[in-house]
């Protein structure tokens, strides 16, 4: 299969009536995991938001397509149901909101938006169990408000099982890695491997090689002021790693 | 230009009527109620209905938003309605129409019209206490009531089940109604009070909830008005708090399209715990007000208050809490806070917290906030497949939650948590 899942193309985004994506062109196929890496500020989160249609990022020009459709126009369930997730860099905290109702919620949102049947109580206990056992998640993190007073990693781990349990057709994650100790970040890392399917894509946003040792990406690409400045191999990591973006941040400036 | 004195503040249509029924009213008794309520019937005199000069009546002004008072409900004999399992009081058109069947040892029911009939000083004093007494709806419920019940419970008698009290009223004409009742919590006794309100005509209700709890007694008050609430409602609830007793009250407001409710509350003996908490559902052009008057009269007494509202349409909010620390009462422990949640542009939301302490030694604070939903919070729980609607509902569910939470008996929580959810529903 050689078709792009996920296509953007010349994509034109401002916040704040300031211009930060410029002109950014990638293409993730099916079974494919991009990596994305870039310094601060380059706008990586701001594409991520973009993607999954936070309000007050103003796409000017260009698309992007999920499968062929354009999702620009839908709202953010929308794009959820048609299978897009954004593990957050920076996740919310929800306080009133039990994390374990939380989840329920949203896997039963996402089924009723597909037609599907809502899951059963003892369902429900059953898959959410299996897959925080997998994430090292406690129990009793799951009775406390939606990453209220989590620390920086549990809130990463939390995000991932979120993901697991959604099971997403195309998962972006920003920044998974960053509060991740070394531990925590093999176990997160074998969560997203679990799902790796040829049906499946990624675009993985980090700053670290190390995480991709863990999730091996089939590309790399380096966003720079607001473009990909530079495609390449899993080996193209492992250069940045040893020179910085020195080369591509002159290019873009 | 001079202004001629005018003692009598009879004015508009609606005083007139009011001052009609006063003049009316059937010949009381000589004995200390009938005295009583000639006090109370000369306070309204004097007064009339409260406008935005009389500062506890600022938001609330009652003058221009009651244009006319309908006529008294008649005490009619087909207010009848059958008994139900537990124990649950009816007041029907301001009547006493239903008293339970049956009623466990220590606990006594009395309609309050038996009552009136045969009380004396003390009794007398209990119904009218000095307490809130210089409001003047306050005083045209204490002046007008005729009927409502009277539960007392004897000293260390437990009561496990929650007592009703339902008020509501026959289908017809618009009518108005001056329902009283009064709670005598014994020393150590311990008692769930839920206080519900219907109606099944257009009515003006004035209806006055009087608890008095002895050493040590334990008293949990929850009022609820809410589908097919009065139209308009002023609801004055007096407390008078005993030491080392424990009164927590929550209320559950939505529906109606005015609503006063109006907590006196004294704390009279050391170390009494006192929770007033409450959520308010606003909607169309609803406008309900809070305005509680906290009394630490004695040292070492702690009072908690929590106030949520929500708010759309163009609907009006108001919270008034006036926390009094008199001289003596040293060691006060007092918080109070009120939040609220604006979801439309033209929804509005006034806040009066006030401390006023006169004594050195205590802990007292208060804060007020309202804003509108986390649009950040909102995508977060978008992106994970949300519908807008329901992510709304999640959130301000859970904003919601926090107060009821407070509620003690599990039944009554869960059904105020019910009416949260029903009436999220009606906004979609
Ligand atoms: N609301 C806003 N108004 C103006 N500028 C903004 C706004 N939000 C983000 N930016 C700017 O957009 C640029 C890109 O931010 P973005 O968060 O996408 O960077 P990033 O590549 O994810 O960085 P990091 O590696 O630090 O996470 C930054 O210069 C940032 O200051
Ligand atoms: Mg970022």
């Amino acid at each position: 299969m050689n078709k792009s899942m996920l296509e953007i193309r010349n994509l034109h985004a401002s916040v704040g009536g300031k211009e930060i994506l410029k002109g950014l062109t990638l293409s993730v196929k099916a079974g494919e995991v991009a990596a994305v890496m870039g310094p601060n500020g380059s706008g990586k989160s701001t594409l991520s938001y973009v993607i999954a249609g936070r309000a007050g990022y103003e796409v000017t020009q260009g698309d992007v397509l999920l499968d062929g459709e354009s999702v620009l126009a839908m709202a953010p369930n929308e794009r959820a149901a048609k299978g897009l997730f954004l593990a957050f860099q920076y996740p919310l905290e929800i306080p009133g909101v039990t994390t374990h109702t939380f989840l329920r919620t949203a896997m039963n949102a996402q089924r009723r938006a597909r037609g599907e049947a809502e899951l059963t109580t003892a369902d429900f206990m059953k898959v959410m169990n299996a897959a925080s056992g997998k994430l090292g998640i406690a129990r009793d993190m799951l009775r406390r408000g939606l990453n209220v007073g989590f620390s920086g990693g549990e809130k990463k781990r939390l995000e991932v099982l979120q993901m697991a349990l959604l099971e997403p057709r195309f998962g972006i994650l920003d920044e998974t890695d960053s509060g991740l100790d070394i531990d925590a970040l093999r176990i997160v890392a074998e969560g997203v491997n679990a799902l790796r399917t040829k049906e499946r894509g990624f675009l993985v946003i980090t700053h670290y090689q190390r995480l991709l040792d863990h999730i091996v990406p089939d590309s790399v690409h380096v966003l720079s002021a607001g473009r990909i400045v530079k495609s390449g191999g899993k080996e193209l990591a492992h250069e940045l790693e040893k020179n910085g973006y020195r080369d591509y941040v002159a290019d873009a400036a | 230009m001079t202004v001629a004195a005018r003692p009598a503040q009879i004015r508009t249509e609606a005083e007139t009527a009011l001052a009609g029924f006063l003049a009316a009213r059937p010949e009381v008794q000589n004995g200390p109620a009938g005295e009583a309520q000639r006090k109370a019937a000369g306070v309204f005199a004097l007064k009339g209905l409260p406008h935005r000069r009389v500062e506890a009546w600022h938001y609330t002004d009652l003058r221009s938003l009651m244009r006319e008072a309908w006529p008294l409900a008649a005490a009619s004999a087909s207010a009848k309605a059958p008994a139900r399992e537990g124990l649950r009081v009816m007041i029907i058109d301001g009547v006493c129409a239903v008293l339970p069947a049956s009623s466990p040892p220590g606990i006594k029911f009395t309609a309050l019209r038996d009552a009136m009939a045969s009380g004396g000083g003390t009794f007398a004093a209990q119904l009218f206490p000095d307490i809130g007494a210089d409001d003047s709806p306050a005083a045209l419920n204490a002046a007008l009531a005729r009927d409502g019940v009277v539960i007392e419970i004897a000293a260390g008698v437990k009561a496990d089940a929650p007592i009703e009290i339902h008020f509501t009223t026959s289908a017809g004409a618009p009518r108005s109604e001056y329902p009283r009742c009064l709670v005598i919590a014994g020393a150590g006794s311990s008692l769930t009070l839920s206080e519900t309100h219907a109606s099944a005509a257009r009515v003006q209700r004035n209806s006055a909830l009087v608890c008095w709890l002895s050493e040590g007694a334990q008293v949990e008050h929850v009022f609820h008005t809410g589908d097919a609430a009065p139209e308009q409602h002023i609801a004055t609830l007096l407390g008078d708090i005993g030491a080392g007793a424990g009164f927590q009250s929550f209320a559950l407001v939505a529906g109606g399209s005015l609503l006063r409710r109006q907590c006196f509350i004294r704390q009279s003996g050391e170390r009494a715990k006192i929770g007033l908490r409450g959520v308010s559902l606003l909607k169309g052009k609803q406008h309900a007000d809070t305005t509680l008057v906290i009394d630490h009269a004695v040292p070492r007494g702690e009072s908690r208050e929590l106030f949520k509202h929500i708010i759309t349409g163009s609907a009006s909010g108001v919270f008034q809490g006036k926390v009094l620390v008199r001289p003596h009462a040293q060691k006060t422990d007092g918080g109070m806070k009120s939040q609220t949640l604006l979801l439309s542009g033209e929804a509005a939301m006034s806040n009066k917290p006030e401390l006023e302490i006169f004594a050195d030694d205590v802990v007292c604070g208060h804060g007020a906030t309202v804003g509108q939903l986390d649009t950040d919070q909102l995508f977060y729980l978008m992106t994970r497949g949300l519908p807008k609607a329901q992510a709304e509902g999640l959130l301000i569910e859970a904003f919601a939650r926090e107060a009821i939470e407070f509620v003690g008996n599990g039944d009554l929580r869960e059904s105020c948590a019910a009416a949260l959810t029903r009436w999220l529903e009606t906004l979609n």
